[in-house]
């Protein structure tokens, strides 16, 4: 069966390690924190200028000064700091952040992502993302495999507006879990549970290598 | 001790104009200079360009001056949770430049830092690198971007003193500090306004001397976007 989004978020949260700092984007990536495994700390970093991002407040504790880069009310964690936009990008561009999550709207065999315009459509922009997949070493996106028409979003060249070239290293979606390498394409490493290989096969449009064996998630 | 205190909205706006280029701290809506764009909007000044990162909701923030027909442009990285933003841009009456957080970020801390441009990595092969000189710099390919010039900035600390010293609190840090440093004229609003000697200097994030005026907010309305919590176990 297909993952949800919370099973998407559940499997990215296996790639996190021990002394990572993380930063998520808005939407699935934002779940990932649900799911850190409790035998590793990792700090979550928020672009509008936060390290040591907490859970949501609880009711009434609200705070209009405390924010992550969606713009939700969130907390801070004993250890966090804050900073402004300039130091959060140093850190950025200056690789101190481990990991990057993000979604998108197509991938390219090559590592490409297209994730912030749609010709034609109200474009609300870039926010953090391209500085994001400009200079993050390791960048997975989460997304679904197929977009509402159900057209593959993993392609052989992307079609929208460029958000990066040949920066996405890994992709989770409901369906399976695929390395992007400069040789061979997409790699298929994992199925999503009760998901066959013909079907990730007939759901991706850009170059896909089938490795021998291609095991089930364990989630 | 040199005092930045001015004592009404007036004088804090004195010498804005029409057609001028002016950045709002702020990250959506935490953080931005609240009173200063209220007061911007009853002087009426038209044709401004505006740098800053989001372009408030309808009828607050940002917004406010937008309603009022007072924006040319908008130089911003990401906007449109706003009805009359979206209105105005499809119909050509406002201009948006769309450009990455931390190059917008970069170019106030250059302003206000004496570097005239510098190199970026963000937008390469992208549209926003079209017409941009590109240089190799350890084998990656990057973006020649210039620092901004702004006649006015309006920011928004938590703590700031006589001698126009700020502190920030929280998250509504974001892009103040830099805009401080940047504006040819910068106004600050504060929730608390002190005497000089109040704030350990050890813990001041903007020293006075980026900072031109200093006053009080009347009001901080401190709208919050979106209001997400945890469920209580």
């Amino acid at each position: 069966m297909a993952l949800d989004k919370n099973g998407i978020a559940k499997r990215i949260a296996q790639e996190l390690q021990n002394g990572w700092y993380v930063n998520l984007g808005i939407g699935i990536p934002t779940l990932v924190a649900n799911y850190v495994q409790d035998n590793i700390k990792v700090e979550f970093q928020s672009e509008n200028g936060i390290l040591g991002m907490g859970p949501f407040p609880l009711e009434g504790e609200e705070d209009a000064d405390l924010i992550n880069a969606g713009k939700q009310t969130i907390t801070s964690l004993p250890g966090s700091s804050f900073f402004d936009s300039s130091m959060s990008f140093a850190m950025i561009r200056s690789k101190k952040i481990q990991l990057t999550v993000l979604g998108a709207m197509e991938v390219s065999d090559k590592g490409d992502i297209a994730n912030w315009k749609i010709p034609g459509k109200m474009v609300k922009g870039m926010g953090g993302a391209m500085d994001l997949v400009a200079s993050a070493e390791n960048i997975i996106v989460a997304m679904q495999h197929t977009n509402r028409k159900g057209d593959s979003k993993l392609i052989e060249k992307c079609t929208l507006p460029i958000t990066g070239l040949g920066c996405v290293k890994k992709i989770v979606t409901d369906l399976a879990v695929l390395e992007v390498s400069p040789e061979l394409g997409f790699v298929l490493r994992e199925r999503a549970p009760g998901v066959s290989v013909e079907e990730i096969v007939s759901k991706t449009s850009g170059r896909l290598f089938l490795p021998d064996n291609v095991p089930e998630m364990s989630l | 001790m040199i005092s930045k205190v001015i004592h009404d909205l007036d004088e804090a706006l004195t010498g804005l104009e029409d057609d001028m280029t002016v950045m709002f701290g702020g990250f959506g809506l935490c953080g931005i200079p609240e009173n200063s764009i209220a007061a911007i909007r009853k002087k009426g000044t038209k044709n401004l360009t505006c740098i800053s990162n989001n372009a408030g909701v309808d009828g607050f923030g940002l917004g406010l001056l937008l309603e009022n027909h007072q924006i040319k442009k908008m130089i911003s990285s990401y906007v449109g949770e706003n009805d009359e933003f979206e209105r105005q841009m499809l119909s050509g009456e406002l201009e948006v430049e769309l450009i990455p957080q931390g190059t917008l970020a970069e170019r106030c801390r250059a302003g206000g830092s004496g570097i005239p441009a510098f190199f970026t990595p963000a937008g390469h092969g992208t549209e926003v690198a079209a017409g941009k000189e590109i240089r190799i710099f350890n084998g990656k390919p990057h973006i020649l971007e210039h620092a901004f010039d702004a006649s006015f900035a309006f920011v928004k600390a938590w703590k700031g003193d006589e001698a126009g010293n700020l502190i920030f609190k929280g998250t509504a840090r974001n892009f103040n500090p830099s805009m401080a440093m940047a504006g040819k004229i910068t106004v600050a609003e504060v929730e608390e306004l002190l005497p000089a000697g109040s704030l350990d200097p050890n813990s001041i994030h903007i020293p006075g001397v980026f900072v031109h005026r200093i006053f009080k907010g009347n009001v901080f309305e401190k709208r919050i976007e979106q209001r997400t919590i945890s469920k209580r176990n």
